[in-house]
């Protein structure tokens, strides 16, 4: 399989001074679903921008598709599409009309740009309000509305800079569908989100940067894999008291409230152990979750070694 | 980018620069038509019957050419410059940037619009005139090829303002405080003969002067200004404006970080 995307030491120093990127390496391979996770400022946008061609990279190359996006300028641009992180569409032009320009941007010829509009329309639940000035749409429907207009000329490689952010949670589901749904035929998708369930979700490899420097780059399982341990929250079928549950032998387990304990499972445990624990103290457990998203646990531990 | 995509792609940017000024016509078409009747009325009718003759014409046949001229570069100007600098402000135009769409073809979509709106103000003026006067053009050739390339020039200004313009306030500098008073300077109201010797000096380096001059000739077949310098000049400003915005638009200037 070849590479979507291929960065070599990116750098990149804007006017004021400020050191956004230094020296990034990052390969992305087609077909992938790649997440880049990092803070806000870590770095992740000025490389979208630099993909895009929106920002000069001061140091380093971008290749897409095995073509420098710096050389092969016209090339490169018809092989991606880029969902920006803020609405960037003029707010007085109607909803077909954003999707139609754009079209013709690409060289697309009308009748195929009219066929492309409605058929990325009608998936992301646009078609209604085709006619409609885009600034009336709701903040989901605009960030629908991109993703739209990024796909009209179908590029290989499809770029969203936090495509979920303000959307409500059905919404976000929907759009995660959809979003596998194209990666599933065959389109390369790179996202950044801050939302890290999304990632944990929808992404086959991940990266994370901060302060412009990738600090971890692998398979999203292999970095699950790297968690310590996890805590785990079960939810009792009968109250029990504090004092009750001092009577036990449940070593790890701490006591919640009356219908909830939490245990810390490390990684070479199973959670066998802890039901055996359980069953052995007459204890009924209604359902068992993980207190927080690993995803997150390790996205914090890693950015807390980065800084040390 | 294969050139029958360029095609479909410049015509894209035409078509919504057109449609945008069509859709805001109160803002854009009605403003200098009634601003333009306004002068065909007060100087040209009510004032313009007491001065007499002015270069061997009346004075109404004698403003006409100008006022023409006045319109076209306002409106091809304003066009460009509040067009693009409202897309950089909206930062819709990253819409154009991440496509394929070569500097070029940009920058003549652009001005292809300025110059459609230019024009068709010209158009309105033009038959507003009928009102007043009647217009017999001297020479059509003269008078379509510096209207189109006036037009061409001030699209090509315009969107120099509006690469550098950082707000609203810089789109509004250049047209009130430089492009008003050359236009106004230019010759559209009077002949260069009036002035005294120094007012002639400053009028033969003012470009507006060349270009409402051989407008004139055009329509009237009378002009303070020498043809074929001022035909030379419109062709150079269209180039040396075309290259500026070019090399700004690889650059990045205003545009790219």
């Amino acid at each position: 399989m070849s590479s979507a995307i291929s960065i070599t030491n990116l750098q990149k120093t804007y006017a004021n001074g400020h050191q956004a990127l230094r020296g990034v390496d990052l390969e992305v391979q087609e077909r992938d679903f790649f997440a880049l996770l990092g803070p806000n400022g870590a770095g992740k946008s000025t490389i979208i921008g630099i993909i895009s061609t929106l920002v000069r990279p001061t140091g380093g190359g971008v290749a897409v598709y095995g073509r420098d996006v710096a050389t092969h300028v016209y090339e490169t641009k018809l092989d991606f599409g880029v969902v920006p992180q803020e609405v960037n569409f003029n707010p007085f032009e109607k909803v077909a009309d954003i999707v139609m320009t754009q079209a013709g941007y690409y060289g697309l010829p009308r009748a195929l740009a009219r066929e492309r509009t409605e058929k990325y329309l009608r998936k992301l639940g646009l078609w209604d309000k085709r006619d409609v000035r885009s600034r009336t749409l709701s903040g989901g429907m605009k960030r629908r509305l991109m993703i739209a207009r990024a796909l009209v000329h179908e590029p290989r490689l499809l770029i969203l800079d936090e495509p979920t952010a303000g959307v409500d949670i059905e919404l976000r589901r929907s759009m995660w569908d959809f979003l596998q749904e194209i990666n599933n035929n065959g389109t390369t998708i790179i996202l950044t989100t801050h939302y890290l369930e999304e990632a944990e979700h929808l992404c086959r490899n991940i990266a994370i940067i901060d302060q412009g420097r990738i600090i971890e780059n692998c398979s999203m399982k292999s970095l699950l894999n790297k968690l310590d341990s996890q805590t785990l929250v079960c939810d009792l079928r009968h109250e029990m008291s504090s004092e009750v549950f001092a009577q036990h032998t449940l070593p790890g387990f701490r006591h919640v409230d009356s219908h909830t304990l939490e245990v810390d499972l490390g990684r070479d445990h199973d959670v066998n152990e802890v039901f055996a624990l359980l069953s052995q103290a007459n204890i009924h457990v209604k359902g068992m979750r993980n207190k927080s998203n690993r995803l997150e646990q390790l996205f914090l531990s890693r950015l807390k070694n980065s800084t040390v | 980018m294969l050139n029958s995509h360029k095609y479909i792609a410049f015509e894209t940017i035409l078509i919504k620069e057109v449609r945008r000024f069509m859709r805001i016509w109160v803002q854009t078409l009605v403003p200098p038509a009634i601003t333009i009747g306004l002068y065909f009325l007060i100087f040209g009718n009510l004032i313009g019957n007491r001065i007499g003759s002015m270069s061997g014409f009346s004075y109404m046949d004698f403003i006409v050419p100008g006022l023409i001229m006045m319109a076209v570069i306002q409106n091809a100007y304003a066009n460009v410059v509040s067009s693009f600098f409202s897309q950089k402000f909206q930062r819709s135009i990253e819409e154009l940037l991440v496509s394929p769409v070569p500097n070029y073809i940009i920058l003549a979509g652009f001005v292809a619009g300025g110059v459609a709106r230019g024009l068709a103000v010209g158009v309105i003026v033009v038959l507003m005139s009928f009102v007043f006067t009647d217009l017999n053009i001297h020479h059509w050739g003269i008078t379509l090829f510096v209207v189109l390339m006036t037009a061409v020039v001030f699209s090509l200004a315009g969107f120099l303002n509006a690469l550098f313009a950082n707000s609203f306030d810089d789109i509004s500098i250049i047209p009130t405080f430089i492009l008003t008073p050359l236009i106004y300077l230019g010759g559209v109201f009077y002949s260069v003969d009036l002035l005294p010797e120094f007012g002639r000096m400053v009028s033969a380096i003012n470009p507006l002067f060349y270009m409402v001059n051989t407008f004139r000739y055009g329509i009237l077949g009378a002009s303070d200004a020498n043809i074929y310098t001022s035909l030379m000049m419109l062709v150079v400003f269209v180039f040396v404006l075309g290259a500026a915005c070019l090399i700004l638009l690889r650059r990045g200037t205003g545009l790219r970080h």
